[in-house]
């Protein structure tokens, strides 16, 4: 007992999700803190070189429990096997990838086990906390951090007297790195008949199209980002071709997304994904604090707007006024030009 | 047999357009200077419980939230969309609950208000952003949950089909009641006010509200019941105030910082030919761009 869990999510191939592994990574560093162990929960279909997949992130040990029908995920066979393997297994901290599948399966067990959740955490630490109202001290908490108030504010939240103490946290935001190729921990099956029932299945899937993740934008180096007042699609060639010429990869911002102007899997902040590039270049973006929760950790930011007032404006670097049409085909001319 | 569906909703502060008004010279947000508006995505709820209600007979719809005396606006602003009657539980023990203590709350509401068919709110509030009480409330209701959803493909007095809308794709899924259905921001707009339901809700009030009222509205009362809105407090829930309020939150906020606005030295460039000409240069030579 007293070990940290991770809740592993399957993608669409068979194998564990990025965010399961970001995850994996955070909790082997809280786990050394915390002097316990690590162990990931595993809940699918005939999952193949699950040991190779995660035993090199420092996984102690696996709870796998294997049945056709836990993939796709549904939420009641689900939850009914993870709260009974936590009252089981009693962990201090259980975390989940802040997805459609966590958001929808952490809260039900929180319920269940009436423990703490936060959704959504930026960040986890351990510290000591002090209650006013009791005058109790409680050590070796987990912080859970996060936005609030449409990020507005920034929260620590701790579970003092409940166990385990949970957290969901987006993709992105921590970072994925294997510990050791060679580290071996051991795997559990769980036998997944004991905790579940008939009435488990009484929701159906009729029908399911979810594709691969085509596209990485976590990872690029340089990222490009079109905002609303990109206009439309045909202008986003732009942004692609300059992205092309500089190797980097197009983002966007959730008002060019909602606008139909390109494909969800590119959106940055709060709602999308959490990127960290070297260089990041706001095309049309106006920097709503949503949006800027995730990207303001860019190590240098190009803003272009025809606005001189646009929030994003400034925490950029660089700041360019002008309209993205005007703006971007010169930038293209002008790298030509000065690159050899 | 009536159908009930039972509409969640949260009157909350307008987090998403923080106008200067709403900033203070320190360059935090001045919480109270935001007007109070229907969370979202409960409208996005209330816009698929009144499509629901068209196609089952005798189906009824009411609002449940839980707040403080003003909530009872967003009550109103249900009826004068259609819904059927609505339902504020308020109570000052209800005060500094975290999502399991406010999923305890209305729960017990919700039992009361037994028997139901669906039960359907927004899948996050724009204040809290957490998705918790959805999830949490069809936990202790002991009844499937459905959440991320969409849209409603069909459904019947038995039966109900939803579409998802996951990260990378879509899924249909079906179930029958009664569950809990949380409604994501992609789904179908909620209707506008319907003007001759504002003609016949405009006076609806809850029993506190009506104390600060200057006329008196006893008259009207007893010939429109409908425009009752019922309150309930702690003891008309039975509830155990050990759940509710700090006690019942296993979640304690140990900090909160405010997300300053912070300037930075930017350079200024133009869009004319020579700026973009230079900037291309500095970014190249200082090894931004390779």
């Amino acid at each position: 007992m007293n070990n940290i869990f991770i809740y592993c999510e399957i993608t669409e191939e068979g194998s564990i999700a990025d965010v399961s592994l970001e995850l994996l990574t955070k909790g082997r560093k809280l786990a050394n803190q915390l002097s316990s162990k690590l162990e990931a929960v595993v809940f699918g279909n005939n999952i193949s070189n699950l040991e190779s997949q995660l035993f090199p992130f420092g996984v102690d040990i696996i709870h796998y429990a294997n049945d056709s029908r836990l993939f796709p995920y549904t939420t009641l066979p689900h939850s009914s096997i993870l709260m009974n393997l936590i009252r089981e297994e009693k962990p201090q901290i259980v975390l989940f990838g802040a997805t459609s599948v966590g958001r929808d399966l952490a809260p039900r067990i929180a319920s269940a086990l009436r423990c703490g959740l936060t959704a959504d955490c930026t960040s986890l630490e351990i510290g000591n906390y002090d209650e006013t109202r009791t005058q109790k001290e409680y050590q070796n908490l987990l912080y859970q951090i996060r936005p609030a108030f449409g990020g507005n504010i920034i929260a620590t939240i701790v579970n003092p007297e409940t166990r385990p103490q949970m957290a969901t946290v987006r993709e992105g935001v921590m970072k994925k790195e294997i510990l050791s190729l060679t580290y071996k921990g051991s795997i559990k099956k769980i036998d997944v008949g004991k905790w579940i029932k008939p009435e488990d299945f009484i929701v159906k899937i009729i029908e399911r199209h979810v594709e691969s993740q085509k596209i990485n934008i976590k990872s690029a180096q340089i990222i490009i980002a079109g905002g609303y007042g990109v206009g439309s699609k045909e202008n986003f060639k732009l942004l692609f071709e300059l992205a092309d010429l500089i190797g980097a990869q197009v983002g966007a911002s959730r008002a060019a997304v909602d606008s139909g102007l390109i494909e969800h899997e590119r959106q940055i902040g709060q709602t999308g994904v959490t990127v960290r590039p070297k260089l990041y270049i706001a095309c049309g973006i106006s920097g709503a604090v949503q949006h800027r929760a995730g990207m303001d950790q860019s190590a240098q930011i190009i803003s272009i707007n025809t606005d001189p007032n646009a929030p994003i404006n400034q925490i950029a670097d660089y700041v360019v006024i002008g309209s993205v049409l005007d703006v971007i085909p010169k930038m293209i001319k002008y790298y030509k030009k000065n690159s050899k | 047999m009536s159908f009930r569906i039972i509409v969640l909703a949260k009157q909350v502060p307008d987090t998403r357009n923080v106008g200067k008004d709403a900033m203070k010279a320190d360059g935090t947000v001045n919480r109270a200077a935001l007007p109070a508006i229907f969370n979202p995505e409960d409208l996005n709820a209330l816009e698929l419980a009144l499509r629901i209600k068209t196609q089952i007979n005798g189906a009824e719809i009411i609002l449940l939230t839980m707040g403080p005396s003003r909530a009872a606006e967003i009550i109103r602003e249900a009826l004068y969309r259609g819904a059927d009657a609505g339902y504020l539980i308020t109570d000052r023990k209800f005060a500094g609950s975290d999502t399991l203590a406010t999923s305890y709350a209305i729960s017990l509401a919700i039992k009361k208000l037994a028997p139901y068919d669906l039960v359907i709110c927004g899948r996050q509030a724009i204040d809290g952003d957490t998705a918790q009480v959805g999830p949490q409330t069809a936990e202790k209701l002991h009844i499937p949950q459905i959440t991320y959803v969409e849209d409603v493909i069909s459904v019947n007095t038995q039966h109900i089909v939803v579409k998802r809308r996951l990260e990378r794709g879509i899924e249909i899924v079906s179930t029958p009641f009664p569950v809990l259905v949380t409604v994501h921001g992609s789904a179908p707009a909620c209707r506008p006010r319907n003007s001759k339901l504002i003609m016949k809700y405009k006076h609806a009030r809850t029993i506190t509200e009506l104390q600060d009222e200057i006329k008196d509205y006893t008259e009207l009362y007893s010939h429109r019941p409908y425009l009752n809105i019922e309150e309930w407090n702690v003891n008309d829930l039975n509830a155990d105030t050990e759940m509710l309020g700090l006690s019942g939150s296993p979640t304690k906020v140990k900090k909160i910082e405010n997300v300053v606005f912070q300037h930075k030295e930017s350079k200024s460039f133009t869009s004319n030919d020579q700026d973009i000409d230079s900037l291309m240069k500095e970014l190249i030579d200082s090894h931004v761009i390779g």
